[in-house]
Protein backbone atom coordinates (compact mmCIF):
# COMPACT_ATOMS: atom_id res chain seq x y z
CA UNK A 1 0.00 0.00 0.00
CA UNK A 2 1.35 3.15 -0.90
CA UNK A 3 2.51 5.82 2.07
CA UNK A 4 1.45 8.91 2.43
CA UNK A 5 3.39 11.83 4.67
CA UNK A 6 1.29 14.21 6.36
CA UNK A 7 2.54 17.23 8.08
CA UNK A 8 0.29 17.75 11.01
CA UNK A 9 0.53 21.10 13.04
CA UNK A 10 2.06 23.15 13.96
CA UNK A 11 -1.25 25.29 12.87
CA UNK A 12 -3.96 23.11 13.42
CA UNK A 13 -7.95 23.78 14.14
CA UNK A 14 -8.11 21.20 17.00
CA UNK A 15 -4.32 21.84 18.59
CA UNK A 16 -4.25 24.38 21.31
CA UNK A 17 -0.21 24.17 20.68
CA UNK A 18 1.78 24.34 17.83
CA UNK A 19 3.00 21.24 17.78
CA UNK A 20 4.14 19.09 14.10
CA UNK A 21 4.84 16.03 13.47
CA UNK A 22 5.36 13.95 10.08
CA UNK A 23 2.80 11.13 10.35
CA UNK A 24 3.74 8.71 7.93
CA UNK A 25 0.16 7.20 6.92
CA UNK A 26 -0.91 4.38 4.92
CA UNK A 27 -4.67 4.59 4.31
CA UNK A 28 -5.94 6.09 7.30
CA UNK A 29 -3.68 4.06 9.73
CA UNK A 30 -0.48 6.38 10.84
CA UNK A 31 2.48 3.92 10.46
CA UNK A 32 4.79 6.30 12.20
CA UNK A 33 5.27 9.62 13.46
CA UNK A 34 8.13 11.98 13.86
CA UNK A 35 7.92 15.23 15.69
CA UNK A 36 9.54 18.63 14.63
CA UNK A 37 10.08 21.23 17.17
CA UNK A 38 10.90 24.94 16.71
CA UNK A 39 8.17 26.64 16.24
CA UNK A 40 8.11 28.64 19.29
CA UNK A 41 11.66 28.15 20.16
CA UNK A 42 13.22 31.00 21.78
CA UNK A 43 16.18 30.31 23.69
CA UNK A 44 15.09 31.40 27.28
CA UNK A 45 18.21 29.24 29.05
CA UNK A 46 20.34 31.42 26.67
CA UNK A 47 19.33 34.56 28.48
CA UNK A 48 21.08 33.20 31.33
CA UNK A 49 24.18 34.25 30.49
CA UNK A 50 23.21 37.82 30.22
CA UNK A 51 20.20 37.95 33.22
CA UNK A 52 21.64 37.95 36.72
CA UNK A 53 20.23 35.32 38.91
CA UNK A 54 16.89 36.84 40.70
CA UNK A 55 16.20 38.52 36.96
CA UNK A 56 15.74 35.08 35.76
CA UNK A 57 12.68 34.36 38.09
CA UNK A 58 10.87 36.99 35.76
CA UNK A 59 12.40 34.86 32.25
CA UNK A 60 11.54 31.38 33.56
CA UNK A 61 7.64 32.33 34.69
CA UNK A 62 7.32 33.36 30.72
CA UNK A 63 8.24 30.13 29.91
CA UNK A 64 4.44 28.69 30.08
CA UNK A 65 1.92 30.55 31.08
CA UNK A 66 -0.03 27.76 32.44
CA UNK A 67 2.77 26.61 35.12
CA UNK A 68 4.03 29.95 35.41
CA UNK A 69 4.69 29.61 39.18
CA UNK A 70 5.84 26.03 38.98
CA UNK A 71 8.66 27.20 36.78
CA UNK A 72 9.45 30.56 39.29
CA UNK A 73 9.37 27.95 42.47
CA UNK A 74 11.38 25.33 40.92
CA UNK A 75 14.09 28.40 40.01
CA UNK A 76 13.62 29.70 43.26
CA UNK A 77 14.00 26.08 45.18
CA UNK A 78 17.09 25.43 42.87
CA UNK A 79 18.46 28.77 43.58
CA UNK A 80 17.54 28.06 47.53
CA UNK A 81 19.30 25.07 47.52
CA UNK A 82 22.86 26.53 46.72
CA UNK A 83 22.96 29.57 48.42
CA UNK A 84 21.28 27.49 51.85
CA UNK A 85 18.60 29.98 51.94
CA UNK A 86 15.91 27.81 54.81
CA UNK A 87 11.82 29.62 53.26
CA UNK A 88 10.22 30.54 56.06
CA UNK A 89 6.93 28.27 56.50
CA UNK A 90 4.29 30.37 56.01
CA UNK A 91 5.83 30.75 52.22
CA UNK A 92 6.08 27.43 51.68
CA UNK A 93 1.95 26.96 52.40
CA UNK A 94 1.93 29.89 50.22
CA UNK A 95 3.54 28.46 47.67
CA UNK A 96 1.55 25.09 47.63
CA UNK A 97 -1.98 27.14 47.01
CA UNK A 98 -0.42 29.12 43.95
CA UNK A 99 0.57 26.08 42.84
CA UNK A 100 -2.50 24.01 43.19
CA UNK A 101 -4.73 26.99 41.79
CA UNK A 102 -2.81 26.25 38.72
CA UNK A 103 -3.19 22.81 38.75
CA UNK A 104 -6.56 23.69 38.91
CA UNK A 105 -7.10 25.99 36.47
CA UNK A 106 -4.65 23.89 33.70
CA UNK A 107 -6.77 20.84 33.95
CA UNK A 108 -9.95 23.34 33.77
CA UNK A 109 -8.15 24.05 30.72
CA UNK A 110 -7.08 21.03 29.24
CA UNK A 111 -10.79 19.45 29.87
CA UNK A 112 -12.11 22.40 27.61
CA UNK A 113 -9.82 21.62 25.41
CA UNK A 114 -10.78 18.04 25.31
CA UNK A 115 -14.10 18.85 25.04
CA UNK A 116 -13.56 20.81 22.00
CA UNK A 117 -11.58 18.54 20.26
CA UNK A 118 -14.59 16.27 20.38
CA UNK A 119 -16.63 18.82 19.05
CA UNK A 120 -18.59 19.55 22.24
CA UNK A 121 -18.64 23.42 22.45
CA UNK A 122 -20.99 24.08 25.21
CA UNK A 123 -18.82 21.98 27.42
CA UNK A 124 -15.45 23.82 26.06
CA UNK A 125 -16.99 26.55 27.28
CA UNK A 126 -18.46 25.42 30.53
CA UNK A 127 -15.46 24.17 31.52
CA UNK A 128 -13.63 27.64 31.17
CA UNK A 129 -16.14 29.28 32.67
CA UNK A 130 -15.62 27.46 36.14
CA UNK A 131 -11.79 27.91 35.39
CA UNK A 132 -12.50 31.67 35.74
CA UNK A 133 -13.40 31.64 39.60
CA UNK A 134 -9.61 30.27 39.25
CA UNK A 135 -8.14 32.91 37.40
CA UNK A 136 -9.97 35.60 39.39
CA UNK A 137 -8.34 34.23 42.65
CA UNK A 138 -5.10 33.95 40.87
CA UNK A 139 -5.71 37.95 39.89
CA UNK A 140 -6.96 38.68 43.32
CA UNK A 141 -3.80 37.39 45.53
CA UNK A 142 -1.25 38.27 42.91
CA UNK A 143 -2.41 40.95 40.86
CA UNK A 144 -2.13 38.78 37.46
CA UNK A 145 -4.28 36.11 36.37
CA UNK A 146 -1.86 34.37 33.77
CA UNK A 147 1.71 35.08 35.15
CA UNK A 148 1.34 34.56 38.67
CA UNK A 149 4.86 35.92 39.68
CA UNK A 150 4.82 35.98 43.70
CA UNK A 151 8.06 33.56 44.14
CA UNK A 152 10.92 35.17 45.02
CA UNK A 153 14.33 33.08 46.05
CA UNK A 154 14.09 33.50 49.82
CA UNK A 155 9.89 32.88 49.86
CA UNK A 156 7.22 34.35 48.11
CA UNK A 157 6.65 38.57 47.51
CA UNK A 158 2.84 38.45 48.20
CA UNK A 159 1.10 37.50 51.19
CA UNK A 160 -2.71 36.27 51.54
CA UNK A 161 -5.26 37.83 53.93
CA UNK A 162 -7.42 35.67 56.17
CA UNK A 163 -10.54 37.34 54.18
CA UNK A 164 -9.28 36.43 50.80
CA UNK A 165 -8.59 33.23 52.34
CA UNK A 166 -12.13 32.97 52.94
CA UNK A 167 -13.19 34.38 49.65
CA UNK A 168 -10.78 31.28 47.80
CA UNK A 169 -12.27 28.85 49.89
CA UNK A 170 -15.98 29.29 49.33
CA UNK A 171 -14.74 29.92 45.32
CA UNK A 172 -13.33 26.58 45.44
CA UNK A 173 -16.52 25.07 46.98
CA UNK A 174 -18.13 26.26 44.19
CA UNK A 175 -15.82 25.37 41.70
CA UNK A 176 -15.99 22.06 43.32
CA UNK A 177 -19.46 21.23 43.11
CA UNK A 178 -19.40 22.88 39.29
CA UNK A 179 -16.71 20.31 38.39
CA UNK A 180 -18.25 17.14 39.79
CA UNK A 181 -21.24 17.99 37.80
CA UNK A 182 -18.84 18.25 35.29
CA UNK A 183 -17.25 14.76 35.41
CA UNK A 184 -20.40 12.66 35.63
CA UNK A 185 -21.15 14.63 32.12
CA UNK A 186 -18.03 13.99 30.26
CA UNK A 187 -17.14 10.56 32.32
CA UNK A 188 -20.51 9.00 31.54
CA UNK A 189 -21.13 10.21 27.77
CA UNK A 190 -21.25 7.61 25.06
CA UNK A 191 -19.17 9.42 22.68
CA UNK A 192 -16.59 10.54 25.10
CA UNK A 193 -16.64 6.86 26.08
CA UNK A 194 -16.48 5.37 22.44
CA UNK A 195 -13.26 7.60 21.72
CA UNK A 196 -11.15 7.70 24.57
CA UNK A 197 -11.84 4.09 26.39
CA UNK A 198 -9.42 1.58 25.24
CA UNK A 199 -8.02 4.00 22.88
CA UNK A 200 -3.57 5.02 23.37
CA UNK A 201 -3.22 2.39 26.10
CA UNK A 202 0.32 2.68 27.64
CA UNK A 203 1.11 0.19 30.04
CA UNK A 204 2.95 0.71 33.33
CA UNK A 205 6.27 -1.06 31.82
CA UNK A 206 6.10 0.81 28.86
CA UNK A 207 5.27 4.67 30.62
CA UNK A 208 8.07 3.58 32.99
CA UNK A 209 10.87 2.81 30.27
CA UNK A 210 9.59 5.80 27.84
CA UNK A 211 10.15 8.45 30.58
CA UNK A 212 6.46 9.43 30.68
CA UNK A 213 5.53 11.98 33.85
CA UNK A 214 2.66 13.65 35.28
CA UNK A 215 -0.90 12.39 34.50
CA UNK A 216 0.33 10.31 31.83
CA UNK A 217 2.50 8.28 33.73
CA UNK A 218 -0.14 7.83 36.71
CA UNK A 219 -2.78 7.22 34.61
CA UNK A 220 -0.69 3.81 33.81
CA UNK A 221 -0.33 2.80 37.25
CA UNK A 222 2.76 4.07 38.50
CA UNK A 223 2.63 5.93 41.64
CA UNK A 224 4.95 9.00 40.72
CA UNK A 225 4.40 12.55 41.94
CA UNK A 226 7.27 14.80 42.72
CA UNK A 227 5.21 16.64 45.20
CA UNK A 228 5.88 12.91 47.45
CA UNK A 229 9.42 14.36 47.71
CA UNK A 230 8.07 16.85 50.18
CA UNK A 231 9.01 20.45 48.54
CA UNK A 232 7.23 23.64 49.68
CA UNK A 233 4.64 22.45 52.41
CA UNK A 234 3.50 19.33 50.69
CA UNK A 235 5.79 17.26 53.48
CA UNK A 236 3.29 18.85 56.08
CA UNK A 237 0.36 17.79 54.29
CA UNK A 238 -1.59 14.90 53.53
CA UNK A 239 -0.97 14.02 50.08
CA UNK A 240 -1.05 10.63 47.85
CA UNK A 241 -0.45 10.32 44.17
CA UNK A 242 -3.56 10.30 42.31
CA UNK A 243 -3.26 6.86 40.39
CA UNK A 244 -5.54 4.93 37.77
CA UNK A 245 -4.33 1.82 36.15
CA UNK A 246 -6.02 1.48 32.41
CA UNK A 247 -3.26 3.20 30.80
CA UNK A 248 -5.58 4.95 28.36
CA UNK A 249 -7.44 8.37 27.17
CA UNK A 250 -9.89 7.62 29.71
CA UNK A 251 -8.05 6.83 32.42
CA UNK A 252 -5.74 10.23 31.70
CA UNK A 253 -8.69 12.50 31.59
CA UNK A 254 -10.26 10.70 34.99
CA UNK A 255 -6.89 11.09 36.84
CA UNK A 256 -6.56 14.83 35.61
CA UNK A 257 -10.22 14.92 36.82
CA UNK A 258 -9.56 13.66 40.22
CA UNK A 259 -6.10 15.91 40.75
CA UNK A 260 -8.45 18.77 40.63
CA UNK A 261 -10.52 17.61 43.56
CA UNK A 262 -7.00 16.77 44.98
CA UNK A 263 -5.97 20.41 44.64
CA UNK A 264 -8.57 21.96 45.86
CA UNK A 265 -8.25 19.24 48.93
CA UNK A 266 -4.73 20.87 49.41
CA UNK A 267 -5.25 24.34 49.31
CA UNK A 268 -7.98 23.82 51.88
CA UNK A 269 -5.05 21.43 54.37
CA UNK A 270 -3.10 24.70 53.52
CA UNK A 271 -4.81 26.91 54.65
CA UNK A 272 -5.95 25.17 57.82
CA UNK A 273 -2.30 24.95 58.97
CA UNK A 274 -1.12 28.39 57.20
CA UNK A 275 1.32 29.32 59.92
CA UNK A 276 1.96 32.95 60.97
CA UNK A 277 4.90 34.89 60.14
CA UNK A 278 7.35 36.69 57.37
CA UNK A 279 6.81 35.38 54.06
CA UNK A 280 10.39 36.00 52.88
CA UNK A 281 14.35 36.03 54.20
CA UNK A 282 16.79 38.35 52.90
CA UNK A 283 18.88 36.67 50.57
CA UNK A 284 22.44 38.09 49.95
CA UNK A 285 25.74 37.13 48.24
CA UNK A 286 25.96 35.26 44.66
CA UNK A 287 25.30 30.57 44.38
CA UNK A 288 27.47 28.73 43.80
CA UNK A 289 27.70 25.29 42.70
CA UNK A 290 25.43 22.71 41.19
CA UNK A 291 22.07 21.65 41.42
CA UNK A 292 18.85 20.09 40.48
CA UNK A 293 15.67 21.43 41.13
CA UNK A 294 12.31 19.13 40.48
CA UNK A 295 8.41 20.02 41.21
CA UNK A 296 5.25 18.64 39.56
CA UNK A 297 4.17 20.57 37.65
CA UNK A 298 -0.05 19.74 35.68
CA UNK A 299 1.90 18.02 33.39
CA UNK A 300 4.12 16.38 35.28
CA UNK A 301 8.06 16.60 36.34
CA UNK A 302 9.41 19.39 35.77
CA UNK A 303 13.79 19.38 36.24
CA UNK A 304 15.91 22.33 36.36
CA UNK A 305 19.41 22.12 36.36
CA UNK A 306 21.58 25.36 37.51
CA UNK A 307 25.28 25.90 37.27
CA UNK A 308 26.64 28.92 39.19
CA UNK A 309 30.12 29.57 39.86
CA UNK A 310 29.70 32.89 42.28
CA UNK A 311 29.36 35.49 39.48
CA UNK A 312 26.55 37.63 38.11
CA UNK A 313 25.05 35.72 35.65
CA UNK A 314 25.00 31.65 35.69
CA UNK A 315 27.08 29.78 33.86
CA UNK A 316 23.93 27.41 32.87
CA UNK A 317 20.39 27.38 33.51
CA UNK A 318 18.89 23.88 31.70
CA UNK A 319 14.45 23.41 31.79
CA UNK A 320 13.13 19.94 31.02
CA UNK A 321 9.86 20.58 31.14
CA UNK A 322 6.80 17.57 31.20
CA UNK A 323 6.00 17.64 27.70
CA UNK A 324 9.17 17.06 26.43
CA UNK A 325 9.49 13.67 28.27
CA UNK A 326 5.56 12.69 27.26
CA UNK A 327 7.21 13.89 23.49
CA UNK A 328 8.48 10.13 23.56
CA UNK A 329 5.39 8.16 25.13
CA UNK A 330 3.37 9.81 22.14
CA UNK A 331 5.34 8.63 19.65
CA UNK A 332 4.49 5.14 20.86
CA UNK A 333 0.95 5.59 20.90
CA UNK A 334 0.31 7.22 17.70
CA UNK A 335 1.35 4.17 15.49
CA UNK A 336 -1.27 1.74 14.47
CA UNK A 337 -4.38 4.14 15.20
CA UNK A 338 -6.26 5.82 13.04
CA UNK A 339 -5.84 9.34 12.01
CA UNK A 340 -9.35 10.81 13.28
CA UNK A 341 -7.84 9.35 17.02
CA UNK A 342 -4.66 11.64 16.43
CA UNK A 343 -5.88 15.03 17.79
CA UNK A 344 -7.47 13.53 21.00
CA UNK A 345 -4.43 11.14 21.56
CA UNK A 346 -1.91 14.61 21.30
CA UNK A 347 -4.24 15.95 23.55
CA UNK A 348 -4.48 13.12 26.19
CA UNK A 349 -0.87 14.01 26.73
CA UNK A 350 -1.99 17.95 27.07
CA UNK A 351 1.24 19.28 25.18
CA UNK A 352 2.35 22.34 26.19
CA UNK A 353 5.17 23.26 23.09
CA UNK A 354 5.91 26.66 24.28
CA UNK A 355 6.80 24.93 27.42
CA UNK A 356 8.84 22.47 25.46
CA UNK A 357 10.33 24.31 22.97
CA UNK A 358 11.69 27.27 25.76
CA UNK B 1 20.27 18.69 52.34
CA UNK B 2 16.95 18.54 50.81
CA UNK B 3 16.38 16.25 48.45
CA UNK B 4 14.16 18.31 45.75
CA UNK B 5 17.02 20.59 45.29
CA UNK B 6 19.72 18.10 44.98
CA UNK B 7 22.98 19.88 45.08
CA UNK B 8 25.36 17.54 42.79
CA UNK B 9 28.52 17.11 44.87
CA UNK B 10 30.57 13.05 45.45
CA UNK B 11 27.99 11.55 46.98
CA UNK B 12 25.04 11.31 44.32
CA UNK B 13 27.38 12.20 40.79
CA UNK B 14 29.69 9.87 39.39
CA UNK B 15 31.86 10.43 36.39
CA UNK B 16 33.10 7.97 34.01
CA UNK B 17 35.17 7.78 31.31
CA UNK B 18 33.16 8.24 27.80
CA UNK B 19 33.72 4.91 26.58
CA UNK B 20 31.39 3.26 29.55
CA UNK B 21 28.82 5.74 28.90
CA UNK B 22 26.76 2.87 27.79
CA UNK B 23 27.44 0.33 29.94
CA UNK B 24 26.88 2.86 33.13
CA UNK B 25 23.52 3.43 32.01
CA UNK B 26 22.62 -0.27 31.78
CA UNK B 27 23.61 -0.65 35.28
CA UNK B 28 21.20 1.98 36.40
CA UNK B 29 18.59 0.87 34.18
CA UNK B 30 19.23 -3.04 35.64
CA UNK B 31 18.69 -1.51 38.90
CA UNK B 32 15.68 0.21 38.64
CA UNK B 33 16.59 3.89 37.73
CA UNK B 34 14.49 5.60 34.79
CA UNK B 35 16.12 7.88 32.68
CA UNK B 36 14.90 11.51 34.15
CA UNK B 37 17.02 13.93 31.77
CA UNK B 38 20.67 15.23 30.38
CA UNK B 39 22.11 18.44 31.46
CA UNK B 40 25.16 19.73 29.60
CA UNK B 41 27.50 22.90 29.84
CA UNK B 42 29.82 24.11 27.83
CA UNK B 43 33.93 23.88 30.26
CA UNK B 44 35.80 25.51 27.19
CA UNK B 45 37.79 22.99 25.78
CA UNK B 46 35.13 20.18 26.61
CA UNK B 47 31.65 19.58 27.06
CA UNK B 48 29.96 18.53 30.57
CA UNK B 49 27.71 15.70 29.97
CA UNK B 50 25.44 15.14 32.71
CA UNK B 51 22.94 12.21 32.43
CA UNK B 52 20.15 12.48 35.44
CA UNK B 53 18.25 8.59 36.75
CA UNK B 54 15.83 8.37 39.38
CA UNK B 55 14.29 5.46 41.51
CA UNK B 56 11.77 6.10 44.16
CA UNK B 57 12.44 9.75 43.93
CA UNK B 58 16.46 9.04 44.69
CA UNK B 59 18.14 11.23 41.63
CA UNK B 60 21.25 10.41 41.07
CA UNK B 61 23.99 11.80 38.21
CA UNK B 62 26.75 10.44 35.86
CA UNK B 63 28.81 12.83 34.47
CA UNK B 64 31.13 12.13 31.31
CA UNK B 65 33.06 15.04 30.25
CA UNK B 66 33.22 15.36 26.52
CA UNK B 67 36.46 16.68 24.39
CA UNK B 68 35.17 19.02 21.63
CA UNK B 69 35.29 17.84 18.54
CA UNK B 70 35.03 13.88 19.77
CA UNK B 71 32.25 11.60 19.57
CA UNK B 72 30.13 9.44 22.50
CA UNK B 73 28.26 6.85 22.41
CA UNK B 74 24.31 7.54 22.40
CA UNK B 75 22.43 5.81 25.14
CA UNK B 76 19.38 5.41 22.98
CA UNK B 77 20.07 1.37 22.78
CA UNK B 78 19.80 1.56 26.97
CA UNK B 79 17.38 4.23 27.42
CA UNK B 80 15.15 4.79 24.15
CA UNK B 81 13.78 7.58 25.39
CA UNK B 82 17.27 9.69 25.27
CA UNK B 83 16.48 10.50 22.02
CA UNK B 84 15.27 13.73 21.84
CA UNK B 85 17.49 14.90 24.86
CA UNK B 86 20.68 13.75 22.64
CA UNK B 87 19.39 15.38 19.61
CA UNK B 88 18.93 18.94 21.42
CA UNK B 89 22.36 18.64 23.34
CA UNK B 90 23.96 17.77 19.52
CA UNK B 91 22.29 20.63 18.26
CA UNK B 92 22.84 23.39 21.34
CA UNK B 93 26.03 22.33 21.96
CA UNK B 94 27.68 20.50 19.26
CA UNK B 95 28.57 16.82 21.01
CA UNK B 96 27.97 13.82 18.41
CA UNK B 97 26.14 11.10 19.53
CA UNK B 98 27.06 8.19 17.78
CA UNK B 99 24.58 5.76 17.17
CA UNK B 100 21.23 7.77 17.35
CA UNK B 101 18.28 6.24 15.85
CA UNK B 102 16.32 9.23 13.95
CA UNK B 103 19.41 11.93 13.77
CA UNK B 104 18.06 15.51 13.00
CA UNK B 105 21.51 16.63 12.35
CA UNK B 106 21.09 19.96 13.97
CA UNK B 107 17.40 20.79 12.97
CA UNK B 108 15.56 19.91 15.85
CA UNK B 109 14.66 23.12 16.81
CA UNK B 110 16.69 25.16 14.30
CA UNK B 111 16.78 26.04 11.19
CA UNK B 112 19.12 24.58 8.37
CA UNK B 113 20.48 28.46 7.61
CA UNK B 114 21.88 28.02 11.75
CA UNK B 115 25.44 27.14 11.36
CA UNK B 116 26.36 27.53 14.85
CA UNK B 117 26.03 25.21 17.89
CA UNK B 118 24.05 28.39 20.35
CA UNK B 119 25.01 27.23 23.75
CA UNK B 120 28.87 27.11 23.22
CA UNK B 121 30.76 29.87 23.73
CA UNK B 122 32.29 29.09 20.54
CA UNK B 123 30.86 27.79 17.88
CA UNK B 124 32.60 23.85 17.17
CA UNK B 125 30.48 22.05 15.52
CA UNK B 126 29.53 23.38 11.82
CA UNK B 127 26.37 21.10 10.27
CA UNK B 128 27.19 18.99 7.41
CA UNK B 129 26.45 20.32 4.12
CA UNK B 130 23.91 17.32 3.38
CA UNK B 131 22.35 17.93 6.39
CA UNK B 132 18.71 16.95 5.24
CA UNK B 133 15.55 17.68 7.61
CA UNK B 134 13.78 15.01 8.75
Amino acid sequence: MARTTLPFGPQHPVLPEPIHLSLVLEDEIVVEAIPKLGYVHRGLEKLAEIRDHNQMIQIVERTCGICSTLHAMCYCQGIEGLMDVEVPDRAKFLRVVWAEMHRIHSHLLWLGLFADAFGFESLFMQCWRIRERIMDLQEATSGNRVIVSVNVVGGVKRDIKPETQKWILDTLKLVEKEVQQLKAVIMDDYTVKRRTVGIGVLTKERAFELGACGPMLRASGVEQDMRQLGYAAYSMLDFHAVVETDGDSYARTLCRFNEIFQGIDLIRQAFAKLPEGEINVKVKGLPTGEVVSRVEQPRGECVYYIKATGKKFLDRLRIRTPTFNNLAPLLELLPGCELADVPVLILTIDPCISCTER
Amino acid sequence: MNTYARVLNGLNTSTVPTERVVSFSKIFKDTGFRFVTMSSSDLGDAIDLIYHFDKDLDLRSMRVIVPKGSAISSITSVFACALLVENEIKEHFGVDFEGLPIDFNGTFYLDEEVQRTPFCKIGIAKKPADAQEV
